[in-house]
């Protein structure tokens, strides 16, 4: 009994269905274990690690700054939208309680996204398409994303960063 | 030695042992209540057509209830079961009173600490409190006196079997119940010196005296405490279900040893698994995030799924030995359905497997954690570990320590008996509808999710609002099983007719 001492020899072999049972769930285990490494080669979709670290906020702001100079295209609710290069590298910036700027993206052509906060830790969420990644201050996390349909797409924040958390929704467009 | 022997299952019970027990499930007990009540008003919030609290008030509280009800009543109860599997099951004594009691009494202050402080508004900073977001200085420090309170709560398990060996009180090895609770204790040791390492510089950081705490080192280690200490709960958790086995049905683990192998899979790998909170996140290498969501976590699966054969299977040899031999199902038909102590226990074996064990498996793997993390769909997946797991099963030890070690019969038995079902029924449907929300993008930890004052307007799909009233009513449910728990508790403890 689970409660009580069990007896002298307690190591007994095991009996025909738990060998059956725990072969069953290590070949279901060695499935998953083999097949993850595989998807990273055949899969269309694996979470970046690509990484930078942000030693000056100011000099990630800049960059910002200047991709925002060079692509503008227009404006939104006083946020500017940008439309970069097709394969260059696209800079958004995190902050309370904003995203930096809008995207304006080419639908089949690939950016490589440079995300990173410039206070506390933020979520990047693109919505309605759900695909998630985390914004960390300090630290500039590359995305290489390629949209496959045209449309409105919003960033929403889905880590907790202050009071005003959930007033901290971006927008993306995908043409 | 102040002995008794319990009139119900024979153990030899140390008075010093009974009031710590007695002690800690109270204090248990009543933060489940007080991260339950934060639950009603978090949950009311999350249902968009009531939306009760406003947003400061919905960050502090959610804050609240994530550590009173995940840290406080789980770990007060489990260092109730450190006491009961090392002093109580080894017919012993308890081998340092006094630290036992300082333990008890540093868990107590942390917790105070820590409410008064985010009750006061000075420290919203949720649960993970991840940096550099940065809450008043006495929350950490509540942090840190309660970790310690808790490290030496283990380490009165570890000395409590020492002495029992010395005492000749087990011969070879120790009961199983008690073996599940050393892989907890060594767990916890572990996790709390993670803690420790984190959560200490962090404290001299809120003060101003060290300037810098990395973002992601944090994450990282951070994760190694709060992921890890649900492993702590996972192992008291499965070793709560071979007990209650045991007591009610007088069932025997099939074959110790792959129980036993089980455990040991636990304590080596589940640790390192925790890694799976920063798939999404900088930093860590591809073959990091392999390595650990591919292997390390799979053996630690790989033990749930031998508990998830041998306890069930355990429960059926004893039934049949009682009897209900016809068919394939007789014993099941005929097990004590009608014992909240048994139903509580099978209602959570269901619920932590197929609810918040599958669905961690689902959502810890390397790709499929982009489209999960940090959605609704990752609150879902935890509630079905802790609360339709962990505190389903701790309710039904309620259920054995009342008259064992309170000594009183259960008050309102007929409501004591519908308890678990009602429970579990609304567990499962507020984590079904979660997942099911967070598969359409809902975000947790979100005061509104209609963005009406943001700058830009989305709408989820419509669908939400199904799921997000079907999570609310889940949760009336869930609150109505918990309040009568309490109830039936703290009512029996208090009022229960003294059995003799």
């Amino acid at each position: 009994m689970a409660i009580k001492e069990p007896e002298r020899i307690w190591w007994k072999p095991y009996t025909r269905d738990e060998r059956l049972w725990v072969a069953m769930a290590l070949l279901w285990m060695m499935a998953s274990f083999v097949f993850m490494p595989v998807y990273h080669f055949i899969g269309a979709q694996n979470p970046p690690s690509e990484t930078y670290r942000v030693r000056d906020k100011e000099k990630f702001r800049a960059l910002v700054d200047g991709m925002v100079n060079k692509y503008k295209v227009g404006e939104e609710k006083g946020i500017p939208i940008v439309k970069p290069e097709p394969g260059s590298d696209v800079f958004v910036q995190a902050s309370m309680w904003q995203w930096y700027p809008i995207l304006q993206l080419e639908k089949a052509k690939t950016y490589r996204i440079h995300l990173a906060s410039m206070d506390v830790t933020h979520g990047f969420s693109i919505q309605p398409i759900n695909m998630n990644f985390m914004a960390l201050p300090d630290y500039d996390y590359v995305v290489t994303l390629t949209p496959t349909t045209s449309g409105d797409y919003y960033i929403v924040c889905n880590e907790f960063c202050g009071l005003g958390h959930h007033l901290m929704v971006g927008k993306m467009i995908i043409k | 030695m102040d002995y008794r022997i319990c009139s119900f299952t024979g153990l030899k019970i140390h008075k010093t042992a009974e009031d710590l027990i007695k002690w800690n499930v109270v204090t248990a007990i009543l933060f489940l209540a007080l991260g339950g009540f934060m639950a009603l008003l978090v949950a009311l919030t999350r249902w968009p057509s009531v939306h009760y609290l406003g947003p400061a008030n919905y960050y502090r509280f959610l804050t609240l209830h994530g550590f009173d009800a995940l840290l406080l009543w789980i770990l007060f109860f489990e260092v109730a079961l450190v006491h009961f599997t090392s002093a109580v099951l080894l017919n012993t004594r308890v081998v340092a009173p006094f630290s036992a009691w300082i333990a008890y009494a540093l868990m107590l202050v942390g917790a105070v600490f820590v409410n008064i402080v985010t009750f006061a508004g000075k420290a919203d900073v949720l649960f993970t409190s991840y940096v550099p977001l940065k809450a008043n200085g006495v929350y950490y420090l509540g942090v840190i006196i309660f970790a310690v309170g808790a490290l030496t709560a283990f380490g009165n398990f570890f000395a409590n079997i020492i002495q029992a060996r010395r005492d000749k009180a087990y011969k070879h090895t120790l009961p199983l119940g008690t073996y599940g609770l050393a892989a907890a204790s060594i767990i916890g040791v572990v996790t709390l010196a993670h803690g420790a390492v984190i959560m200490i510089p962090v404290f001299f950081w809120s003060i101003d005296l060290i300037k810098y705490i990395d973002p992601a080192t944090y994450r990282l280690i951070f994760w190694g405490l709060g992921h890890s200490s649900q492993q702590i709960n996972v192992c008291a958790m499965v070793a709560m279900w071979y007990m209650a086995a045991a007591f009610v049905l007088g069932a025997k683990p099939v074959n110790e040893k792959l129980s036993r192998t089980a455990f040991v899979l636990y304590i080596l790998f589940i640790n390192v698994a925790s890694e799976h909170h920063l798939l999404v996140d900088p930093v860590l290498s591809n073959w990091h995030k392999i390595v650990n969501t591919g292997y390390m976590m799979h053996l630690a699966v790989l033990a749930s799924m031998i508990h998830a054969f041998a306890i069930p299977a355990s429960m059926e040899v004893a039934l049949r030995n009682k009897g209900y031999t016809k068919g394939l199902f007789d014993w099941l038909k005929n097990a004590p359905w009608g014992n909240p102590a048994f139903s509580a226990t099978f209602l959570s074996i269901i619920g932590f497997g197929f609810l918040g064990g599958i669905t961690g498996v689902i959502f810890g793997t390397e790709q499929f954690n982009i489209i999960r993390h940090n959605t609704f769909a990752i609150t879902g997946h935890f509630h079905g570990t802790v609360v339709s797991g962990t505190t389903t099963a701790f309710m039904g030890g309620t259920y054995l320590l009342i008259p064992y070690i309170f000594r009183r019969e259960l008050v309102l038995p007929k409501l004591a008996t519908i308890q678990p079902y009602l429970y579990a029924i609304g567990v499962a449907m507020f984590a079904i509808s979660m997942m099911a929300a967070g598969s359409y993008g809902v975000p947790r930890r979100h005061w509104d999710i209609t963005f009406s004052n943001a700058i830009f307007s989305f709408s989820f799909d419509p669908s939400i609002d199904i799921f997000l009233s079907m999570m609310g009513v889940g949760a009336l449910l869930a609150v109505l099983g918990g309040v009568i728990f309490i109830i039936v508790s703290l009512g029996s403890i208090v009022f229960g007719k003294k059995t003799s």
